[in-house]
């Protein structure tokens, strides 16, 4: 707690000077950057799109309202195929991100110099690519549809749930895994009745909390070809069918309400 | 389970342990468990069975998959350097500014959304914003902006603001309701307006905070503005579109680089902060 003496009084301040001048410092450095990230924004602008917007959004909306409800029949397939491309997604990657997990996590690695490096390789170059970005990698690769969409959501995954389930592993309790090796169990045996148990729940966890995000992004993915429901609302704003834009987007917002839902309750019985 | 002694001749303790050792099941009911089970093998067969693969087509693919890895060996940076200076610039302004400017919006609607210290009707008003953020995605709002305001990096910049605004305002109002309040009720004894019960009881104690997930948003922030692009709200994803679909793969090779060099350290770097802060 700093104070400064004037005409003779000691007056209380928060900050002493140094510190205040540092946060004025940052303040100002921050600003500046603003100023000079909105220049930049302003400059690729088009402003009278800007200020037309308004007339626009309504026009939009206008034509968007009410949705063309009996399309809803045509969406279901497309909404099927979403859910397996979360869901197959998911458990493909699972299947890889647990020994990628076991490969990274400081404890488990066979070694700490060689293998561990290249698990965190994967790790953060598979989670730092979108799965939009990957998508548009494997249409080109696989051609269109929703195999396409399902192997980029699977990579996609790996990285984030390899992550997550290597840091549940190197926070186990060490004295289990001792108690279990004591009693002259193989590494094998180790990791089945000393590690797995420990990270049952975290990996369950881990497990429906992706199937979320993957709901999400795959509603998406149809954009660039990979299939799911993001096809048919392409093809609705390319010919501007904007009733059909207007229901698909309802559907997606329901879907991802759902899906969260369901995520919350299964997360809540399991921890 | 049985109940006889352990030191009964006929039954040895072993026996028992190994009883005691068999977890109780995860769902109690065996009819429920069951059924799950059976429901979630049914829905896989019925899932793989629906997703078809063109095998012929994938095979003929290979042929380029192999040429995109082995354009990782030799990116080409060069021939369109212009291009991806431009996106990758447009990309860190648009997440630079989308998150000062998300945080000024967060933090009113992140104290409208503590319950602990905020009035009933804010509250329900601040917390359906957040959700409304939430749930829409990204690319979803990108869209609807790119539709509305044209191409350019203003609908990106305003996606990702809207973006963050509902990542932040929850964390910092979950944040704000586990705060100490013996602190705040502190600066309310002495007779501080609403203002100063929050400059001095509040804010002190989720600011640390504040700026690591603040660290932490222009993460993702500029993770996503590496997408938008590809729905035309600018940034790098333009680019790197453009180049995929010109079969470039040399070039795309070289922006993804860019980017997971980019995305590595920003990581490194708001690790640094948020440990220094925390």
């Amino acid at each position: 707690m700093a104070t400064s003496t004037q005409n003779g009084i000691k007056v209380w301040q928060r900050r002493d000077r140094n510190t205040q001048l540092k946060i004025w410092a940052m303040w100002l450095i921050g600003t500046a950057i603003f100023m000079w990230s909105w220049t930049q924004i302003s400059a690729s602008t088009t402003w009278m799109f800007f200020w037309d917007a308004p007339r626009i959004a309504a026009d939009i909306g206008g034509r968007a309202w009410p949705p063309r409800w009996e399309y809803i029949f045509t969406l279901a397939k497309p909404l099927w195929d979403t859910l397996n491309i979360a869901t197959l997604g998911t458990l493909m990657a699972l299947f890889m991100a647990v020994p990628v997990a076991f490969l990274a996590a400081r404890n488990t690695t066979p070694s700490v110099m060689f293998i561990r490096p290249i698990a965190l390789l994967i790790i953060v170059s598979t989670r730092s690519i979108n799965s939009l970005i990957w998508a548009l990698l494997l249409v080109k690769i696989l051609g269109p549809g929703v195999f396409a969409g399902l192997i980029a959501i699977a990579i996609r995954s790996i990285g984030f749930c390899a992550k997550l389930l290597y840091e549940a592993i190197e926070e186990i309790d060490e004295t289990q895994v001792e108690a279990i090796t004591a009693t002259g169990a193989s590494r094998w045996q180790v990791m089945a009745y000393g590690i797995v148990p420990q990270i049952l729940p975290a990996f369950a966890g881990i497990a429906v909390f992706r199937w979320d995000i993957n709901l999400r992004e795959s509603t998406v993915l149809g954009l660039v070809g990979a299939g799911g429901i993001g096809l048919q609302l392409q093809g609705s704003l390319n010919t501007l069918a904007w009733p059909q834009v207007s229901l698909i987007l309802i559907i997606i917002l329901v879907a991802v309400i759902v899906s969260e839902w369901v995520s919350a309750k299964v997360r809540g019985a399991i921890i | 389970m049985k109940t006889k002694s352990v030191w009964s001749n006929d039954d040895c303790p072993g026996q028992q342990a190994r009883e005691a050792l068999e977890k109780a099941p995860f769902i109690a009911s065996p009819a429920l468990r069951w059924a799950l089970f059976i429901g979630a093998v049914l829905y896989l067969i019925a899932a793989m069975y629906s997703i078809e693969v063109n095998w012929a087509r994938v095979y003929r693919g290979l042929d380029r998959g192999w040429q995109f890895v082995a354009a990782f060996s030799n990116p080409d940076f060069a021939s369109r350097a212009y291009e991806i200076r431009v996106g990758l610039t447009e990309s860190v302004v648009m997440a630079l500014a989308s998150t000062i400017v998300g945080i000024g919006i967060s933090i009113p609607i992140g104290l409208g959304a503590a319950r602990n210290i905020s009035i009933l009707p804010v509250y329900l008003v601040c917390r359906s914003i957040v959700a409304l953020s939430r749930a829409l995605n990204e690319i979803v709002v990108a869209i609807l902006l790119v539709a509305i305001f044209g191409f350019g990096p203003l609908a990106g910049f305003l996606t990702l603001s809207f973006a963050t605004i509902g990542f932040l305002s929850k964390l910092l109002a979950e944040e704000i309701e586990n705060m100490d309040k013996v602190q705040a009720e502190a600066i309310r004894a002495t007779g501080a307006s609403w203002l100063q019960r929050y400059v001095f009881g509040v804010h002190p104690q989720v600011v640390p905070r504040l700026i690591g997930l603040s660290v932490y948003r222009l993460d993702i922030n500029f993770r996503e503005s590496a997408v938008l692009g590809i729905v035309g709200a600018g940034g790098i994803g333009a680019t790197l579109n453009t180049s995929f679909d010109r079969y470039e793969f040399d070039t795309a090779a070289a922006i993804l680089l860019v980017i997971i060099v980019a995305v590595m350290a920003l990581e490194y770097l708001s690790g640094i902060v948020r440990a220094k802060v925390q």
